[in-house]
């Protein structure tokens, strides 16, 4: 095996072998996809799933979950669109205001999670119903926004050759792709994520104050959310609360398609975005049917999902079986492999593939 | 030699620490030296553990002052340890499996230049670190890629960067092979010759010869004595560390039974044994009698009673139960045949922390009966009071939770759930482990009494005399296999300890 193919690489090689195969089968049917012009879609499109996904990547490496993103993308778009609508705020400030409102809450969230000692799962559900319910509160029917400088960012563009258009909620995202990279993998910060993923318990004996990163972690991701719901809102021109019932599932469903491990510690940006973009063109392709329920889409999201599960799992045991290293001939310095690492640990793998 | 001692960098004074029920640490002192490798030696419960998490503030202390060159320090968590120059290394190595090399050695106070982390110099400089310390790996590859030696080697790098004075060394061989632990002393002499004062833990008694400057013994949280190791005669270490003082009057009298009880035995064990776990031993255990079981921590003593209680099935030998070969595959097997088994860790194999006294007493009762047939309410009244009262458990009524008892007392309600299955042969571990030594002549005056009543005791202990005064036949065991039967008026505190002292093939020492 060469010095890229490892076990922790090797989900990630699975997603983009996934990916191409199901492009081939897209273009071959429907040549009309192989264009820019669909790629251009596709990004807008899942713009805003690909900025929760960011969040999600980094919550997940760290260890964590968090559920409550869909309800605080839908919550920030209903305050946007009152904000503006309403209070007739210009929108750069509603904008600012309701980012510093996201990153407070998950700070809020992650807090909890630490002090409390709670399990994250039930303190972000907890704050999943209180940011639904917050923006039910607000309005219960879709706010329309009718502002000029709204409608000259909805409408900002970069043209593509052969008539695709990559538009601003698109680059927001590619951007905040790369931002997310650099601050998982090139940054202390993003060490200590990883670190805390691997064993917060270890993490801590080693001096990483795993209280301060849980709350940072879980303030990022409430800001990717916030950062979503922007992206969400330009897209649809409107605010309405019930906006991203069950992303966050689908969120999931990304990162995990993308290679990065439920249990921590081990997973990437890169993986994430090939994740997100699996799922825009299994939606196109049902699209370009049109015969098919685009209900089928989360039928295929299903049967992805337990495939790579499954195929983490076998590379899991077959890394166990056949020796840990998958990075080429071991160093004279290592004499017996079988020792190395407590079984019980799960993750076998080291820092994430760079996204950059 | 030198004449004056090196200086003092580390010293810890009346250290203490205190567990609901009983004092893990009492008025320890410790006193490091620069440039000296310092064994802390003592059974399982002596209080190594405690006191090693006192130094690095992993929990706080009771009472007691720790100075460091002089000045009093408070180290309130491993981050306040390593920056008074603290820094320990466990037999787990705490390390990050996920992450490289270069990342665990810089984990928060990673090179940087422009605010990113400057991977390519971090990786040199690890590299280079790793050199100095004998290792020549690619320090960008992940952890989990080198054996359990090479992370021990890369945890110490670790710790002693981190500008360690003093760096606390637990179990650090504990699984390393001969030539890893050759390595790793190489590497602890230089450093020790380069001024750090070293604390090193272990039970191989060879290795603290091999290595060490000075020796601290502790038993039951309390401190033995401080030695130079070239003036302590290993018998005299032994001796330490069993609590078998010669200055010091037993305040044991030796009672054994009025002899072995004519007939066949109970139980016959013949060349009983299972690979890479306990080698062939031979036991013989009489109703009203018992065999008492010594050694050293490590020494095989715990597994022969794992071996009778079926905990672990053997696979040499053979059991003779009432003159008919039996094999035992669980526990079950064993309890059917009536057997009881008190195990060493009270807290982690024996009591359900969280239950009443009753519960835990009726459990192996009901467990015994299969779930189907329930004891009823006042059946377990009845049982719970009954033991109770003959045993004295100290505690205002039965529906207490057990973890709010003293040691001693857990343990006797521990006892209590095994008599309450009224066994013929019952195996204690370290019955007197973790309990206040007032409370020690208690526990084997009821051993005693229970002999007496016709019951058979298999008994393991490290408390030497407590061993030689009630025992009929003491077991000695060394490096997991017998190393001799003492009968008799051959049993004496002091036989025993030549017996587990004995010079033997050394184990991974130089």
């Amino acid at each position: 095996m060469g010095r890229f193919v490892t076990t922790r690489t090797l989900p990630l090689l699975a997603t983009v072998v996934v990916f191409v195969l199901i492009y081939a089968v897209c273009a071959a049917q429907y040549p009309a996809m192989l264009g820019l012009r669909v790629m251009g879609n596709l990004l807008t499109d899942n713009a805003f799933l690909g900025i929760l996904a960011v969040g999600m990547t980094v919550v997940v490496v760290a260890g964590g979950i968090d559920l409550s993103v869909g309800a605080v993308m839908g919550l920030t778009t209903v305050a946007l669109a009152r904000l503006i609508e309403g209070a007739g705020l210009p929108p750069a400030l509603a904008f600012a205001l309701v980012l510093a409102l996201g990153g407070l809450f998950g700070a809020g969230v992650g807090a909890a999670i630490h002090y409390l000692k709670a399990p994250a799962f039930i303190v972000t559900l907890t704050a999943m119903f209180l940011a639904r319910g917050c923006a039910l509160l607000i309005s219960t029917d879709s706010i329309p926004i009718h502002n000029a400088a709204y409608d000259t960012l909805a409408a900002t563009a970069l043209a593509l050759p052969g008539g695709g258009r990559l538009t601003l909620v698109a680059g927001i995202m590619l951007l905040t792709f790369l931002a997310g990279g650099i601050l998982l993998h090139g940054t202390r910060f993003g060490a200590r994520v990883f670190a805390l993923g691997g064993n917060a318990h270890f993490a801590q004996l080693m001096g990483i104050n795993t209280g301060r990163t849980t709350i940072l972690v879980h303030a990022f991701c409430s800001l990717m959310a916030a950062l979503a719901g922007i992206v969400f809102s330009l897209y649809t021109r409107s605010g309405y609360a019930l906006t991203g019932t069950g992303v966050e599932l689908d969120a999931i469903a990304a990162v995990v398609i993308g290679g990065t491990l439920l249990t921590g510690g081990v997973g990437g940006v890169a993986g994430s975005f090939i994740g997100v973009l699996i799922q825009g063109l299994i939606l196109t392709w049902i699209t370009f049917d049109g015969t098919l329920s685009s209900w089928w889409t989360k039928i295929a999201i299903g049967a992805l999902l337990f495939l790579f599960i499954a195929v983490q799992r076998l590379i899991l045991v077959a890394s166990a079986r056949y020796g840990r290293s998958g990075a080429g001939p071991a160093a004279p310095n290592t004499p017996n492999q079988a020792t190395s690492a407590p079984a019980s640990r799960p993750s076998s793998g080291a820092a994430a593939p760079s996204a950059s | 030699m030198a004449v004056t001692p090196p200086p003092v960098v580390l010293a810890a004074r009346g250290l203490t620490r205190q567990y609901p029920g009983v004092r893990a640490l009492d008025g320890v002192d410790l006193t490091l030296r620069a440039g000296e490798i310092h064994a802390l030696l003592g059974e399982n419960g002596a209080g190594k553990s405690t006191l090693i998490n006192l130094l690095t503030g992993a929990q706080p202390r009771d009472g007691g002052t720790i100075t460091m060159d002089g000045v009093e320090i408070d180290p309130d968590g491993p981050g306040g340890a390593v920056k008074a120059g603290i820094a320990a290394v466990y037999q787990e190595i705490t390390l990050l499996p996920n992450l490289t090399v270069a990342q665990n050695l810089y984990l928060g106070r990673e090179p940087t230049r422009w605010g990113l982390v400057h991977r390519s110099r971090m990786n040199q400089e690890g590299a280079a670190l790793l050199r100095r310390f004998g290792l020549t790996i690619d320090a960008s590859r992940p952890l989990s890629d080198f054996s359990t030696a090479v992370q021990q080697l890369i945890a110490i790098a670790r710790a002693v960067d981190l500008s360690a004075k003093v760096l606390i060394l637990d179990e650090p061989t504990a699984s390393l092979d001969t030539a890893e632990v050759q390595t790793l002393f190489t590497l602890l002499r230089s450093l020790r010759d380069q001024g750090l004062a070293i604390v090193f833990v272990t039970h191989f008694l060879d290795q603290v010869y091999a290595l060490t400057d000075r020796i601290t013994v502790l038993r039951n949280g309390r401190l033995v004595g401080e030695r130079r190791t070239a003036d302590l005669p290993r018998l005299d270490l032994v001796a330490m560390m069993l609590g078998k003082t010669p200055t010091a009057e037993s305040h044991l009298s030796r009672r054994p039974a009025a002899g072995i009880p004519a007939g066949a035995p109970l139980v016959r064990a013949e060349g009983l044994g299972r690979r890479r776990l306990v080698g062939a031993f031979d036991a013989e255990l009489h109703a009203g009698a018992v065999l008492g079981a010594a050694g050293l921590l490590g020494s095989g003593r715990t597994e022969t009673a794992m071996l009778l209680f079926g905990v672990e099935t053997a696979d040499q030998g053979q059991l003779v139960v009432d003159g008919k070969a039996v094999t035992l595959r669980s526990p079950r097997d064993a309890i059917r045949l009536g057997f009881g088994f008190c195990p060493e860790d009270r807290k982690l194999d024996g009591i359900v922390a969280g239950l009443s006294i009753r519960e835990n007493i009726v459990l192996a009762l009901q467990a015994k009966r299969g779930w189907w047939r329930r004891l009823s309410t006042a059946q377990q009244h009845e049982l719970a009071d009954r033991y109770i009262k003959l045993l004295d458990i100290r505690t205002p009524d039965a529906e207490k939770p057990i973890q709010l008892l003293s040691g001693g007392n857990q343990q006797k309600a521990l006892l209590a759930r095994w008599l309450a299955t009224e066994p013929r042969l019952l195996i204690l571990d370290e019955p007197t482990r973790g309990i206040d030594v007032g409370a020690h002549a208690e526990i084997v005056r009821l051993l005693e009494n229970l002999r007496d009543r016709g019951m058979a005791l298999y008994v393991i202990s490290s408390e030497i005399e407590e061993v030689a005064a009630y025992s009929d036949r003491v077991l000695v065991m060394r490096d997991r296999a017998p190393a001799g039967l003492l009968e008799g008026d051959s049993i004496t505190p002091a036989a025993i300890v030549n017996a587990i002292a004995a010079d033997h093939h050394t184990r991974g020492a130089a």
